[in-house]
């Protein structure tokens, strides 16, 4: 028996109006992190108002989305990483808290103590992630271990995102391996977007495809072809419902190709113009168009109009966040202990 | 009669927070039917079903779990089997626990038990005392308990506390360490006064108190008063309490067994030097271990290590400046 032989791909069981409206949901979310992106892409690039880096989730908007809008903000647990955009607004961030966190104002979620991509809220489920690949795993699996300890857990599930280049990480391993032992209702979202920085995947791993893995850690796996929206909502749905019924992690890997730098300060000169040409090279956030007009769910104007509200919100959140204040170093606690009693060099 | 021991005291406190609060559990490899490695959760696994946990070989995973059961309300306290293995979960403790209060503003309430220190025969990598490492990091706690009292107190009060604690119980007092009683207890983060004199201080804390009082004693043979001050917590350290006794002897002696570059001995020269230069009559003094891995046969392992004969013999040198 091979390795694929045992991958799960149960059909999708929920009616074609359930899929309609995850689709759309999901590709509303596409059209809003993809307008955001460019704003923040070209602040960036303008200069002055972002100072550090710039991290786009281009190309990998309908895997994140469909995962996304699967969780519900304030019951499910959400550890997303550098290229969830779409999934992050899917869950319920508003888009004011990238845009505050990328300009570091006080007001947004990290106060202008972390940036960019490292945000969220902890207490509402929303895990902010650190630069190290892979360890946030075992974070998400230890917010439903929790729940299950406290009898909280009910349908909880839990959601993590990883590239091709993160599963190399004992980080992942373990976390993912930690969470297959206690069967945690988690689903692990692997985008493999053929680079980890500028490594290939040849240079990153030597099974055939990442979904082999699953077998190996006594996961669910799930294929899918992560420029194709239609498909991502059905997989999604179907690992978030076999999560949540108590089968234990589920593992999706989306084959996709990332279509831009690293960050914003890379040209991806390193990725073949062919390769760019190929299946994955395609946009999906086109090909999600194409189908929603295709399937009779969405017509050219509504979907013009939901780019033009995209760019209202986003250019309003910007408005707004440029007038808040940035941080001050002299207001400033520098307390890196909640108990302040125990902070060297300040009274309690 | 001194019928509790130091590993009893932490078996005790942890028996005790899992009685009080609900929201306790315990996790780390071999410790639910097995007791632990040296038995430190001996028979809790049976006595609170549920709520003591195996886990898989992971640090990096055990730590991150920890972190992200304590962001929902837990309170978990996680055995390392031995310290030297935390650095697999280094990244963790470090890179995630110790930056999610002050990202996000969101306590992180964990203990982490490390088993510290050097015993005969353990080798290089069942040895090591990581507290120095670990204190160089913002946003840690980083406990090291010498006495019986302590090892109890000072556990249940890391389970109280918003914050990761790092917890470095000295291996080579689990056993040899005996006390009547719990005593009453002193505040995280307040040094004590273990032994008062006035011709020189050593500060220290976890294991090295002993030998340092045994070293004490030798030195009252020859006429000295030598004060023995005992951190019990190398972050925060109690400053005032060290610069209180340095006014009063003007002779410093800092005694750890970790390695010798850098650390927590180096700290507390380096605050003396700096706040109280005018108070020292001879330049302050350091021993740490060797510069080397920690040895496997009793002959090396012992001339690796302060022992009270090296403690007593840099104390003879301090004294005579």
């Amino acid at each position: 028996m091979t390795s694929a032989d045992k991958i799960v791909t149960p059909a999708f069981n929920e009616s074609a109006e359930d899929l309609r409206h995850d689709f759309l949901k999901a590709l509303r979310c596409m059209i809003l992190s993809r307008t955001l992106e460019e704003k923040l892409s070209s602040l960036y690039r303008a200069g002055g108002r972002i100072v550090g880096g710039v991290y786009l989730g281009r190309g990998q908007e309908a895997f994140s989305a469909a995962a996304g809008i699967q969780l519900r903000w304030g019951k499910d647990i959400f550890g997303p990483l550098i290229r969830d955009q779409a999934g992050r607004i899917a869950f319920g961030e508003p888009v004011i808290d990238t845009m505050r966190t990328y300009l570091g104002v006080v007001t947004g979620p990290m106060r202008g103590r972390d940036g960019n991509i490292h945000r969220g809220q902890p207490k509402q489920g929303y895990m902010a992630m650190i630069s190290h690949l892979g360890s946030l795993l075992s974070v998400v699996a230890g917010a439903l271990f929790a729940r299950r300890l406290r009898g909280t857990l009910g349908d909880t599930a839990g959601a993590t995102s990883i590239g091709d280049g993160g599963t190399s990480t004992g980080a992942f391993h373990e976390g993912l391996n930690l969470a297959a032992v206690e069967k945690l209702p988690l689903v692990v979202s692997v985008a493999n977007n053929q680079y980890a920085y500028s490594t290939p995947n040849h240079r990153q791993y030597a099974c055939e495809d990442l979904v082999q893995r699953a077998v190996g850690y006594g996961v669910g796996g799930h294929s899918v072809d992560g420029t194709d929206l239609l498909a991502c909502v059905k997989i999604f749905r179907t690992a978030f419902q076999k999560a949540r019924a108590g089968d234990g992690p589920q593992m999706v890997v989306g084959r996709l190709l990332r279509l831009g730098g690293h960050g914003e300060h890379d040209d991806a000169s390193y990725v073949p113009d062919l390769q760019k040409h190929t299946h994955e090279g395609r946009d999906c956030l086109v090909v999600a168009q194409k189908q929603a007009v295709e399937q009779g769910w969405a017509t050219p104007q509504d979907l013009e109009k939901w780019h033009k509200e995209a760019r209202l919100e986003v250019d309003q959140a910007l408005a707004m966040v440029t007038k808040e204040p940035v941080p001050d170093p002299y207001r400033e606690n520098w307390r890196a202990l909640s108990t302040e009693g125990l902070v060297e060099g300040q009274e309690p | 009669m001194s019928t509790i021991t130091y590993l009893e005291a932490i078996r005790e406190a942890q028996y005790e927070a899992l009685r009080d609060n609900p929201d306790v559990f315990l996790y780390g490899q071999d410790i639910a039917t097995f007791g632990g490695a040296f038995k430190a959760t001996k028979n809790l696994g049976r006595e609170f079903p549920g709520r003591v946990f195996d886990s898989p070989i992971s640090e990096d995973a055990m730590i991150g779990m920890a972190i992200g059961a304590a962001v929902e309300g837990a309170r978990p306290i996680v055995e390392m089997q031995f310290a030297d293995f935390s650095s697999v979960g280094f990244n963790q403790i470090v890179n995630q626990a110790a930056t999610l209060y002050w990202r996000t503003n969101t306590p992180c309430p964990i203990t982490i038990r490390l088993p510290s220190g050097g015993t005969a025969g353990s080798g290089p990598f069942h040895s090591q005392s990581m507290e120095s490492i670990y204190a160089h990091y913002p946003g840690l706690v980083i406990l090291t308990p010498a006495t019986v009292e302590d090892a109890y107190w000072m556990l249940l009060d890391s389970v109280k506390l918003d914050d990761p604690v790092i917890f470095c119980e000295h291996k080579f007092l689990y056993y040899h360490l005996k006390s009547d009683g719990f005593g009453q207890g002193m505040p995280i983060g307040k040094a004590r006064i273990a032994r008062p004199g006035r011709d020189a201080t050593v500060v220290t804390y976890s294991a090295m108190l002993h030998e340092s009082l045994k070293a004490a004693e030798e030195l009252r043979l020859d006429g000295y008063e030598v004060e023995v001050v005992d951190l019990r917590s190398v972050k925060p350290m109690d400053t005032d309490t060290i610069l209180a006794s340095v006014a009063r002897t003007g002779r410093l002696l800092v005694v750890g067994e970790s390695f010798p570059w850098g650390g927590a001995t180096s700290e507390v020269v380096a605050r003396v030097a700096g706040e109280a230069f005018h108070l020292l009559d001879a330049p302050p003094m350091r021993l740490n271990s060797k510069d080397t891995p920690i040895p496997y046969h009793p002959n090396l392992w012992k001339a690796h290590r302060p022992t009270t004969a090296s403690i007593s013999s840099e104390l003879r040198k301090l004294l005579r400046y």
